[in-house]
């Protein structure tokens, strides 16, 4: 009967740690469901807001702050936020604390560079010369912290279909590094169904313009 | 499955069940709503139950709602940038709970007011939204890359061509001073000759940041009457670089080493100037027997310190000479002639450091030493001098040798007190040696001058701002002490709008050749004094910029030189201007457009009475547009500047009443000058390219309108010439080359 107790206590108490793991794969699965579907700025907020609240509790996952930093750059570039430099130089500061809890790592290094994106949009003319190289910088890091990462590949792909073609942009450039991102989003495995996986279906778009 | 581990399972599951039900009928909702302090709702705020996940956004009206299972003591947290962040202790029990908080703004840098009143910040320091910057100056179609030239496309700054220098608001070019660093610099522009405005000395690139101030300008800065250019040098160039350039006027080649560590920065450039081939081809008004060379040779050193400060040396010498004549105004058979070389070496030395407990340390000396050797002859048809036994026309044979060393030393400390609100203070001290040869008879007059300042940042919140500051002043000719006041208040009227007031005292010591007399005496007088009282409102957005401003100028203690060297010349200016910058509109233009109305009379000098003086008007409009071309890669700038006439007069001494008397008075036509240029930039966004190009061609007055400056008579009143530009267009082709990096990429613009 001790012997059945103890057990009991054993497994109720593996279940107990087990539920607190899933509570947090439960609420990240949630966010990043509500994040698919956030359009409106104030639902991206809300988003931001609830990784937000899962960082300050799960302190030592840095998923929570990557994903908080990322919706943020996401609200800078598509202009969902007025005062794009405040928000950017906060993303930025989220970012800090993830990396803080995952050094050199290829997704945070990604978003460093969406974060330079929204920096340079604000006023490309007189900030050209200090965000541009930046954001080559980050995604070279990316790449080097990880070279089977699609999403550096995919986001410059994406950068080039977005600059003109007198500039070094255009399909011609974009397409062999959306083909390479694409490969490698066939073969990538997620860590977890919490990891970062975004940018497939836009390097399926652009490889479809760029036919 | 074994019988027991079966048992265990349904008592795990029973156990699990009872807790899920348990924890269900538990469930709170928590509500309540956030607004500000005026009891305005707050979207967007973000409500935390600490240590769970359980929260809420904000919604349109302010109010939020989560359920949450917890239980007991717990702290409520809402959070937002730009906001204080709130806690309430609240205990969690059966019952639903209303919770509500009031926000209050934080003071930060991002959201407050800043006090603008008087001045265009004009670079990328903190906001989006600027007016003016460094690609601007170099995109300003007829301005050739000319700081100044492009200053005079804002309000508040006269279309004077005949005049190096920027004439604001009723005020003399001198009474506008430009400094680097903080530290003024004594001879901006190149040596010019008489009724031909020459261009600034310092190329564009060298600043970060350009702020034109045309009135009630900070305590930090004095001994300017009317505004300050206010030029803030780099600090560290991106990247190590080598350039060269030829054009139909100047040649020139230097390089720029970045350290690999990114710490420390070394340059050189050398450039030659000869118009020469030019004036060979362009016929211009005088004719130059020696058309103007020059010689420039600049250096700089940069080191960043541990702590983010700078240490940088820039220095600049030119050699420079040209000699013109030009029929003479009181015989007109004869010819006036006038001979000048120049030389001048500037430098600049600054310390920046942050100090710790939030101080900051600003240090700077500057040192320039300028010489002009100046000959005037009058000379017969075979340009031979000749002596004619007139005395008015004999004394137009001189020559003159100046000298001027200044040197200065300044030195500014910041204290961030509480928030945003920083005190600075700090003191300067200037040294002018002035020495002059006038055929072999010479003059010194030595200058010292010392000023200690302090001004304070106060932000009662976001919304109001107040910027208070004194400077205490002492000049050795002088030997007087002045105290100069200057408050500005802020007030933010609108998410993107702000009103501003503002006051100040401004004290000049005259210029030295207006006090010294031919034996070389300084008079002893008073300093020259103006008041201003100034009111504007700005709206602007990122890409798009509205000022409106009005002013009151009172001046005091003008230099009046008749009968006797005199304090008792006095004046006034008022006026109102407008300022429009978009680049939203039109997707493919940025354009400005600026409009000046200025009222003003003094009377100074040998004034008889109080007149408009000759460098002012009463309207002066700009409009300055750009467009680039992604798929040509070129840039188009044009520009049109629109100014009503000037008067012009002529003063002259009645030997019967022993008084200047005004004999003839005029006005001259409205000026109009459509500026253009192109930028062709064929490399541009070529990352495989190792020499990046630009192209650029302009062309001033492109409507070749007649231009009329003012009028000067003879001696005896009877003969009148048009002050007129030596030639009524300056054609310019010139080739930028630089490798290492990308200059081209400068040009990138909103297009992309």
């Amino acid at each position: 009967m001790m012997k059945q107790l103890f057990l009991a206590i054993c497994l109720l108490a593996t279940t107990i740690t087990f539920a607190q793991s899933e509570k947090y794969m439960n609420a990240m699965g949630n966010t990043l469901n509500e994040f698919k579907d956030a359009k409106t700025s104030e639902e991206f907020k809300a988003v931001a807001q609830k990784f937000e609240r899962i960082a300050e509790v799960d302190k030592d996952q840095w998923l929570p702050y990557y994903y908080a930093a990322l919706v943020k750059s996401i609200m800078c570039i598509t202009m969902l936020e007025k005062d794009v430099d405040g928000l950017a130089d906060n993303a930025n500061a989220t970012l800090d604390k993830a990396e803080a809890l995952s050094p050199n790592n290829s997704e945070i290094y990604c978003v460093r560079s969406l974060i330079a994106t929204a920096k340079l949009i604000v006023n490309p003319q007189a900030r050209y010369m200090e965000y541009g190289p930046m954001i080559d910088k980050f995604l070279e890091k990316a790449i080097a912290a990880d070279a089977s990462n699609p999403r550096p590949y995919y986001i410059q792909a994406s950068n080039l279909v977005n600059t003109p073609e007198q500039y070094g942009g255009g399909c011609s450039p974009a397409k062999p590094l959306a083909e390479k991102a694409l490969a490698l989003y066939n073969s990538f495995k997620p860590a977890s169904a919490i990891h970062p996986t975004w940018g497939k279906e836009t390097t399926e778009q652009i490889l479809n313009k760029c036919k | 499955m074994s019988n027991q581990s079966k048992k265990m399972k349904k008592n795990i599951l029973l156990f699990s069940f009872l807790l899920t039900a348990t924890i269900a009928m538990a469930q709170i909702k928590i509500t309540g709503s956030v607004k500000d302090n005026k009891q305005r709702a707050l979207q967007g705020i973000s409500i935390t139950l600490i240590g769970t996940y359980d929260g809420a956004t904000s919604d349109s009206i302010g109010n939020f709602k989560f359920t949450t299972y917890e239980k007991g003591n717990f702290i409520l947290e809402a959070k937002s940038l730009g906001y204080k962040t709130v806690t309430q202790n609240i205990t969690i029990n059966n019952e639903a709970l209303i919770i509500n908080f009031n926000l209050k703004e934080e003071i930060s840098e991002l959201n407050a007011v800043t006090v603008t009143a008087g001045s265009f910040e004009a670079s990328d320091k903190k906001r989006a939204a600027t007016v003016l910057s460094a690609l601007d100056i170099y995109t300003t179609g007829g301005a050739n890359a000319d700081i100044t030239a492009t200053a005079k496309t804002l309000p508040g700054a006269q279309q004077v061509g005949e005049e190096e220098g920027l004439f604001v608001r009723g005020g003399a070019n001198y009474e506008t001073k430009q400094l680097i660093d903080g530290m003024v610099v004594s001879n901006p522009f190149f040596t010019s000759s008489p009724d031909i405005a020459s261009r600034g000395r310092f190329a564009p690139h060298l600043f970060k940041g350009t702020v034109f101030s045309t009135g009630g300008y900070s305590a930090l800065y004095g001994q300017a009457l009317s505004g300050v250019l206010l030029l803030e040098s780099i600090n560290m160039p991106e990247r190590s670089e080598a350039n060269a350039s030829i054009s139909t006027v100047f040649v020139g080649a230097g390089f720029q080493h970045l350290a690999k560590n990114k710490k420390s920065s070394i340059g050189v450039n050398y450039g030659y100037t000869n118009l020469l081939p030019y004036f060979k081809i362009v016929k211009q008004k005088p004719d130059y027997f020696t058309a103007p060379e020059f010689n420039s040779f600049e250096a700089n050193f940069r080191i960043k310190t541990k702590k983010n400060g700078f240490i940088k040396y820039y220095t600049n010498f030119t050699n420079g000479n040209f000699g013109l004549r030009n029929t003479d105004i009181d015989s007109n058979i004869y010819k006036n002639a006038i001979d000048i070389n120049n030389y001048n070496w500037y430098n600049n030395l600054s310390y920046n450091e942050n100090l710790s407990k939030g101080w900051k340390l600003q240090l700077g000396f500057s040192f320039t030493t300028n010489k002009d050797k100046i000959n005037t002859t009058v000379q017969d048809k075979n340009n031979q001098l000749i002596t004619t036994g007139v005395s008015h026309i004999d004394n137009k044979n001189f020559n003159l040798t100046s000298w001027e060393n200044t040197t200065i030393a300044r030195a500014v400390l910041e204290k961030k007190i509480t928030g945003i609100n920083v005190i600075r203070f700090g003191t300067e001290y200037w040294n002018t040696h002035n020495k002059y040869s006038f055929y072999g008879y010479e003059m010194k007059v030595n200058d010292n001058y010392i000023a200690g300042f302090a001004e304070t940042d106060l932000y009662l919140t976001n919304n109001i701002a107040f910027k208070i500051g004194g400077r205490v002043e002492n000049n050795s000719i002088i030997k007087k002490t002045n105290f100069a006041p200057r408050i500005s208040l802020a007030y933010k009227s609108g998410k993107t709008s702000q009103m501003s007031i503002a006051f100040g005292e401004f004290y000049q010591k005259p210029e030295l050749q207006q006090i010294l007399d031919y034996s070389g005496h300084v008079k002893q007088t008073d300093y020259t004094k103006a008041t201003h009282f100034l009111i504007n409102y700005i709206k602007k957005s990122s890409l798009q910029t509205f000022r409106v401003e009005a002013y009151y100028k009172k001046y005091n203690n003008l230099i009046k030189t008749f009968p006797d060297t005199n304090v008792s010349g006095s004046g006034y200016a008022q006026g109102i201007e407008i300022f429009w910058r978009d680049k939203k509109t039109f997707n493919f233009l940025d354009y400005w457009i600026s409009y000046s109305y200025l009222d003003t009379k003094r009377d100074f000098l040998n004034y008889p009475t109080k007149m408009q003086p000759t460098f002012a008007t009463p309207h002066t409009i700009n409009v300055v547009t750009k467009t680039f071309v992604v798929k040509w890669k070129t840039g188009f700038n044009l520009t049109y500047n629109f100014a009503t006439g000037r008067p012009y007069y002529n003063i002259a001494f009645n030997n019967n009443t022993q008084q200047y008397e005004l004999k003839d008075e005029g006005k001259t036509i409205s000026l109009h000058n459509l500026g253009f240029s192109v930028n062709y930039l064929p490399k541009l966004g070529n990352k495989k390219a190792k020499t990046f190009i630009v192209w650029v061609a302009s062309v001033t007055n492109v409507l070749n309108s007649q231009q009329i400056f003012g009028y000067r008579y003879s001696y005896n009143g009877l003969n009148k010439v048009a002050v007129t530009p030596p030639a009524k267009q300056f054609i310019f082709l010139g080739c930028f080359l630089s490798w290492g990096v990308d200059r081209t990429q400068d040009a990138i613009n909103n297009n992309l």
